[in-house]
């Protein structure tokens, strides 16, 4: 019975060691190490608190991740609001046979690479862009507009990618969810709008703040399509930790910035936590 | 008896960084004791470039891109001492190299020092206690690149045109802080390298002037995109190494220099002190020096650049694209990049992110 009580208990943990091994590798150990990092001086190497302050002392730093909260905070809105219907109307409106194709034709842009997404949006939103050539030639604007270069195609760049994203966490909510509660909402008077604010709203948002926490965690911390899309007129955290690193080599401070970023990723995660909880079966 | 101890964290973070560097060294192509380990910029990765050389000496060449002094330094700081044979370097900065033990000697009596440029060699930052650590390879200049189909070459005369309304979202800027600054410094009338800390005020206005004036502020591909596709007609910082190589699709882009002067950047070749194939080594940079070598390395896929060396054999027609024949007088008009020491680089860059920043 011992035997079998230990073996009991060691097949879990021999499972979970490949993925504790490797989160401790490559995660717990250089958060460590950036963590040491961000507490020493670049010259000398002595203990200092200082990269730390001049975050909070830097206008243009304290700017940086304005700037990225605010990105991410319009990106992350604009794409639930776009990716809810999209998602409805798949899981909804589509019949069941085409779901699966027009699935995959709604995350065909993830197949290619993000860069050369980024670049793509760079030549459709140009001076001499797809766009500005199109209002031009319907007489609609003497002169182009600027769309490339501005945060506005930053926002643009990532609500393309994370419309996708998000519609795959919701459509998968959304057919999870029983038609019975519709139903019961019509039994009980309920129109469709209301059956949609009171019933199916609230039984969706766990897809949507799964999407939403993806959205912040990866837009916050995106250095390439800002620095392709945004045209350097204003800088994000992420760009703002690379400056460190290029020529001066300042991992201290760069590491320091990173930590903070990963402070408000946290807080992220916390305010989302009641929809993040894995429900046991 | 004495016993060190070392602090677990530092053990720790050693630890990790020698194995970043095994990955890295992994990633430069699998590297063999016989093979040659280079760290380089990219114009140093072009097979015409290399294959010549691997050729005739039976050896690989192992490169490995960086950008930035500081981001080569820290791939250099994870290694272990022998992992890396030579290296390419601003020029400014290979006194921080040196600063580190990192450096070789070089003989300069192995090296054609006579046929260079007399006003690229760097002496000043490439030789100390009367060694000499660093060799020019190539250079150019940080001044204006332009389009002359859209602007009026005349304008681009003068570095005032660059915060002229005339010109109002045409300009981009180069994404790099010293020479933009030394730029700014020309502008208003500073020598590059008399710049102290009482300058960056004046320095910060004439930035934030340039700024209000561009449409973006690029790295290298963004603003060579930006001047290639017409999305601006002006850049700030470019010059050959934009304009050159894309002369043959586009031979409307030039650059000028103009009487305020321009901004001399440089590279050198260094090879390191702990470097297990030193023969080799110096046939790389005996190579890269040759006339041959300076040729393909003036005309890279990755950007084209002035050789240091004047006997470098490009065609008749590359010698006009890279305006060979007028370097003596760009020369003398061209004053090398800022040089600040850490605490006034730091204020630089602190200055160039508020700009970036600035609306």
């Amino acid at each position: 019975m011992s035997v079998a009580g230990t073996n009991g208990r060691a097949l879990p943990w021999a499972l979970v060691t490949p993925a504790l091994a490797w989160t401790l590798l490559f995660f717990v150990l250089p958060f460590i190490a950036m963590g040491l990092s961000s507490l020493t001086a670049h010259e000398g190497g002595a203990l200092t608190l200082a990269n730390y302050s001049q975050f909070f002392t830097n206008p243009s730093y304290w700017r940086a991740m304005v700037n990225s909260l605010e990105v991410t905070a319009t990106v992350t809105v604009i794409s639930i609001v776009l990716a809810y219907p999209f998602a409805w109307i798949l899981a909804e409106q589509v019949p069941e046979r085409w779901q699966r194709l027009a699935l995959m034709l709604a995350v065909l842009p993830f197949w290619t690479s993000y860069v050369v997404r980024s670049y793509s949006w760079l030549l459709v939103l140009a001076q001499n862009g797809v766009i500005n050539r199109a209002l031009t030639s319907a007489g609609l604007i003497a002169e182009p507009l600027q769309l490339a270069n501005t945060r506005l195609a930053t926002v643009t760049g990532f609500v393309h990618f994370f419309v996708m994203l998000l519609t795959l966490t919701i459509f998968a909510n959304l057919k999870q969810l029983s038609p019975s509660y519709r139903k019961a909402a019509a039994d009980l008077g309920a129109g469709p709008v209301r059956t949609f604010l009171h019933v199916v709203l609230p039984l969706t948002l766990p897809g949507i703040m799964v999407g939403a926490f993806l959205t912040v965690v990866l837009c916050i911390g995106d250095y390439i399509t800002p620095q392709i899309l945004g045209g350097n007129n204003e800088l994000v955290m992420p760009q703002l930790v690379m400056m460190q690193i290029g020529r001066r080599g300042d991992f201290p401070l760069a590491s320091a910035l990173s930590i903070i970023l990963m402070a408000v990723v946290t807080v992220a995660y916390l305010a989302c936590a009641r929809w993040l909880k894995i429900e046991r079966a | 008896m004495t016993v060190n101890v070392r602090n677990p964290l530092s053990t720790l973070r050693s630890g990790l960084g020698a194995a970043f560097a095994a990955v890295a060294l992994l990633a430069a192509g699998g590297a063999q004791a016989a093979d040659l380990n280079a760290l380089i910029w990219c114009d140093h990765s072009d097979p015409a470039l290399l294959q010549p050389f691997e050729e005739a000496n039976n050896v690989k060449v192992n490169v490995k891109e960086f950008e930035g002094t500081g981001a080569g330094l820290a791939i250099v700081d994870q290694s272990q001492p022998g992992d890396w044979d030579v290296m390419v370097i601003d020029s400014i900065d290979v006194p921080r190299g040196i600063e580190k033990g990192l450096f070789e000697p070089l003989p300069e009596d192995k090296l054609p020092f006579a046929d260079l440029f007399p006003e690229v060699t760097m002496d000043k930052s490439t030789v100390v206690d009367g060694k000499r650590y660093g060799i020019t390879e190539k250079f150019g200049y940080n001044t204006i690149g332009f389009n002359k189909s859209k602007v009026d070459p005349a304008d681009m005369q003068s570095l005032a045109s660059l915060t002229s309304d005339k010109y109002k979202g045409k300009i981009a800027i180069y994404d790099y802080y010293l020479p933009v600054i030394g730029m700014a410094a020309l502008a208003i009338g500073k020598k590059t390298a008399d710049l102290t800390e009482a300058d960056l005020p004046a320095l910060k206005a004439e930035l934030l002037k340039m700024k209000a004036n561009a449409k973006l502020v690029g790295e290298v591909t963004a603003s060579q995109t930006a001047l290639a596709t017409g999305e601006v007609d002006i850049l700030v910082g470019g010059g050959e190494w934009v304009t050159a190589g894309l002369a043959k699709e586009n031979p409307a882009l030039d650059f000028s220099i103009p009487k305020e002067g321009a901004v001399l950047w440089s590279q050198s070749l260094a090879m390191f002190k702990d470097s297990k194939n030193k023969d080799m080594a110096l046939k790389f940079i005996q190579y890269i020096l040759s006339p041959e070598g300076q040729a393909r390395l003036a005309t890279s896929a990755c950007y084209w650049g002035m050789p240091s060396n004047k006997k470098a054999t490009l065609t008749d027609e590359q010698k006009k694209i890279l305006r060979f024949d007028e370097q003596p007088g760009f020369l003398a008009r061209a004053q090398a990049y800022p040089a600040p020491n850490a605490d006034l680089d730091k204020k630089m860059q602190d200055m160039w992110t508020e700009m970036l920043q600035a609306q």
